[in-house]
């Protein structure tokens, strides 16, 4: 008996100074240690979520049907240049997913379909149409995620945000968690920004183009583009310039017709920085490409000298320069009126690369900084204030058996909170609910024994028999009531996004560590104390 | 030895003779126009014509602090001149708080909280405001997050029958099912009527209260379950009247605990956790009702006529 009291008071004892040393970095305490205990001992403690420290929790989708639309749009310019190297003349266009090859012949097709086994023909009206097989459409959809997602990672990394959390979701959806965040709508511009960079030339030669006006108004465009729409040669697209009346503010759009074939991408970049024009005060964005695309750059310029560039980033213009002489070394410039902030996340954008494939925001949940910390402010004064009504309610019903429950208590939170911060978990506001309830529900199982206990001594059993018949009668019941709420729980934390799985694991602790405390806490106390003064009245 | 120190025990209830199973066809149209109650909300709820968080509804929420107050007629005019339509604006209990609400969804999300954001700071430059939060779900997420509050519901509470059931008789499993049901929509119903949102947050409180709730149905099933080795020659009614009774100072003691701490949350856990708190207080009422007055009667009706007809 004697013993087993002994063991029970000991592992008492180190579970609560594990847990002291686990939440002590949550503690102002912390930072009166000494170094060494910083760098060997747990630092980290808890988490404090979104909700409580402010910041940008957002979900985009990958829209991975573009990935596979681009993959065909670029297979299609391939099968172009195959053609022709075998002098065969068809032509060759995609209309969304699928490849269109007029006419069709068993020579033409047999040239397609050796080169590319990933395509599925389907032969019609002397026409033959091709699209992916659909394993290889998957594995575009699942690979253009993942780039994305790495893209993502390099842009938030040069951006500068401590500790983000960067994920994929299900089949094509990518969580991105960004604490803290001062400007939350820049971030967002900066990771959702497809920068898809190209180069295009300017048809000014074709008689369409003089008969562009100079500006529309924004709202226009739909209703202009429908009006050219059937006037355009295949080869021919219009894509709009911004251009913003520095004084008015007015935003209005500037047709440009040009050649609709990509010559350079922004994938061939080597490197993208921000340089301030002497002359004009203006920042620009100066890209240097790599050997491969500044040999191409050098040829694009050297072919259409006097010709005008299109500098286009994701549809829209944004300079077109007229070609001087061919460029050698690589270098380009991109204006267009921005300021220095535009500027910069640009260059960071470019460094990082473009999207494979466009995303779409699903969800964007913000919080600022102040809220956080009001919401914090009133959860710990809730909290005390839970603790001291149940504490002072107790003691008033059971009298010292009470207290007993109260050092439970005590110990229940403690071991929550060093709990949570062992696990590194997040602490979020219905968290902080979990445990002001959890403090009310730690009790109960005290509650059921002491009743119990009041029970047996009304049937006439001593102190002793008390204590007892009444753990032995409740233990089942204390179980069964865990139970279910741990069930509970689990549904929760299985079903619940962010701030309600983190309510989940402060309830699910909570009530486990409470079977702890309850069984082995109290008993071991009234234990003790029957040992010490072998009690002759129960104070219940 | 014994007597003596009864005497010291502080007891809210003592020795109750409570015939509770008396009260059973009152409770039972209480708890039916509760359940109804509960059912149109729900209906309501899937209808969309219940008061939703943005997060179920989709749409986008703004909240805003101001440095003085504002008049939310200002704020309306404001955000109507600033081409926004659609929209519902809450003040918050705390001082100088607004929320706006446009529930109306966009493929691309993001422009309402822009243009809300641009109008404040535009309009009311003078009051400083302050962007406390913004939350935009896409109609693709709002869709997710009902499908899976759906299903979180349902498989807790098919968890907890099979759990019931299985430490007890199936009856018992039944009432306690039935009871926990009742809790869930009787709390949904009332906020319902009071026009609270129904958002996610509510549905954590629902969960903890169905998980709270059964704790005390299971204790005094426990309860009955023992007299009931005990007491052969009694009808089920006697039975269940005395197990409640025996019990009965525990139950409010363990509910009056929990009740201390959601009143402390509902007072001073600040405006996000208001609501949730107010569920968990009228789901402790409830809960505790409900295990009295419903999951014992149900025990009864669905009882096996042996054992109900064992007069003495």
């Amino acid at each position: 008996m004697k013993k087993g009291i002994m063991w029970r008071l000991i592992l008492l004892v180190i579970t609560s100074l594990i847990s002291i040393v686990f939440f002590l970095p949550n503690t102002p305490f912390f930072d009166y240690m000494p170094k060494i205990w910083k760098d060997i001992m747990p630092n980290k403690g808890l988490v404090l979520g979104l909700d409580l420290q402010g910041g940008l929790h957002i979900v985009f989708e990958v829209e991975g049907d573009k990935a596979v639309d681009i993959a065909v749009e670029r297979i299609s310019s391939t099968l172009k240049g195959i053609l022709e190297k075998k002098k065969l003349s068809a032509s060759v266009k995609t209309e969304g997913s699928q490849i269109v090859v007029n006419p069709s012949n068993a020579e033409i097709r047999n040239a397609i379909e050796k080169e590319y086994p990933i395509l599925v023909p389907n032969e019609s009206g002397g026409q033959v149409r091709y699209k992916l097989t659909d394993s290889e459409a998957k594995r575009i959809k699942d690979t253009s995620t993942d780039q994305v997602l790495e893209i993502i990672r390099n842009r938030i990394d040069q951006f500068g945000v401590a500790e983000p959390t960067i994920h994929r979701q299900g089949e094509n959806e990518i969580v991105v968690q960004l604490p803290g965040v001062k400007d939350p709508k820049r971030a967002i511009e900066i990771i959702g920004k497809t920068a898809l960079l190209e180069f295009k030339i300017v048809d000014d030669e074709s008689p369409l183009a003089a008969e562009l006006p100079q500006i529309i108004m924004s709202n226009e465009e739909e209703q202009f583009l429908q009006k050219f729409k059937t006037r355009l040669a295949e080869n021919q697209q219009i894509l709009f310039q911004r251009i913003i009346n520095k004084e008015t503010g007015v935003t209005t759009k500037r047709p440009h017709l040009l050649k609709k074939e990509t010559l350079l991408t922004g994938d061939l970049l080597d490197e993208a920085r921000v340089s301030i024009d002497q002359r004009f005060n203006e920042p620009y964005v100066s890209i240097v490409f790599n050997p491969a695309g500044a040999k191409i750059f050098e040829d694009i310029t050297g072919k259409n000298v006097k010709k005008r560039l299109a500098i286009i980033l994701d549809g829209t213009v944004y300079s077109t320069p007229v070609i001087q002489e061919r460029i050698s070394g690589g270098n380009a410039q991109i204006t267009g009126n921005f300021t220095l902030e535009e500027s910069k996340d640009l260059a960071i954008i470019l460094r990082a690369g473009s999207l494979p494939a466009p995303v779409k925001t699903l969800q964007n949940v913000t919080v600022g900084p102040s809220l956080g910390k009001d919401s914090i402010e009133a959860g710990k004064l809730a909290g005390i204030l839970a603790t001291i009504l149940v504490v002072v309610f107790m003691i008033f019903y059971y009298k010292l058996s009470g207290l007993i429950a109260d050092l439970a208590l005590m110990l229940n939170i403690l071991l929550l909170l060093g709990a949570m911060a062992s696990l590194n978990a997040t602490l979020t506001l219905p968290g902080i609910a979990g445990i002001i309830l959890a403090i009310g529900m730690a009790v109960d199982s005290n509650v059921l024994m002491f009743e119990r206990m009041r029970e047996e001594v009304r049937a006439g059993k001593t102190p002793r028999a008390a204590i007892e018949s009444g753990y032995k009668k409740a233990f089942w019941t204390i179980f069964d009531s865990h139970v279910t709420t741990l069930i509970t729980a689990a549904v929760l934390f299985q079903f619940g996004t962010g701030p309600i799985k983190g309510f989940a694991v402060t309830l699910s602790l909570g009530v486990s560590i409470n079977l702890f405390t309850a069984l082995i806490g109290t008993k071991t106390t009234f234990d003790l104390i029957h040992l010490k003064w072998d009690m002759k009245r129960l104070s219940i | 030895m014994g007597y003596e120190e009864v005497e010291h025990m502080i007891e809210i209830i003592k020795n109750t003779k409570i015939d509770f199973m008396s009260y059973r066809k009152v409770a039972f149209i209480v708890s039916g126009i509760l359940s109804l109650l509960g059912l149109f909300a729900l209906i309501q709820i899937g209808l969309g014509k219940a008061n939703l968080g943005v997060d179920f509804a989709g749409g986008t929420a703004v909240q805003i602090k101001f440095h003085s107050s504002v008049a939310l007629q200002d704020i309306r005019v404001a955000l109507e001149k600033g081409g926004l339509k659609d929209f519902d604006l809450q003040d918050l209990p705390t001082e100088n708080k607004i929320l706006i609400r446009v529930k109306k969804q966009e493929e691309k999300i993001g422009a309402y909280a822009e243009t809300i954001i641009n109008v404040m700071n535009q309009s009311f430059k003078d009051k400083k405001p302050v962007i406390d939060s913004v939350t935009e779900i896409g109609p693709k997420v709002g869709a997710r997050m009902r499908t899976d509050a759906l299903m979180a519901i349902l498989v807790s509470v098919i968890c907890l029958l099979i759990y019931v059931g299985w430490r007890f008789q199936f009856r018992f499993g039944v009432g306690a099912t039935v009871a926990t049901f009742h809790d869930v929509l009787a709390i949904l119903g009332i906020f319902y009527i009071l026009d609270k949102e129904i958002n996610l947050i509510l549905l954590s409180a629902l969960l903890t209260i169905a998980g709270y709730s059964l704790t005390d149905t299971v204790v005094i099933f426990d309860r009955i379950r023992e007299n009931m080795k005990k007491m052969i020659k009694e009808t089920i009614e006697d039975i269940i009247n005395k197990s409640l009774n025996e019990v009965l100072s525990r139950t409010i003691v363990t509910t009056l605990t929990v009740l201390l701490s959601a009143l402390s949350l509902f007072f001073f856990g600040g405006e996000v956790l208001h609501d949730f708190s107010l569920a968990i207080i009228i789901g402790l009422i409830i809960g505790t009702y409900s295990s009295i007055f419903v999951a014992s009667p149900v025990v009864i009706l669905i009882g096996n006529k042996a054992t109900i007809k064992k007069k003495k």
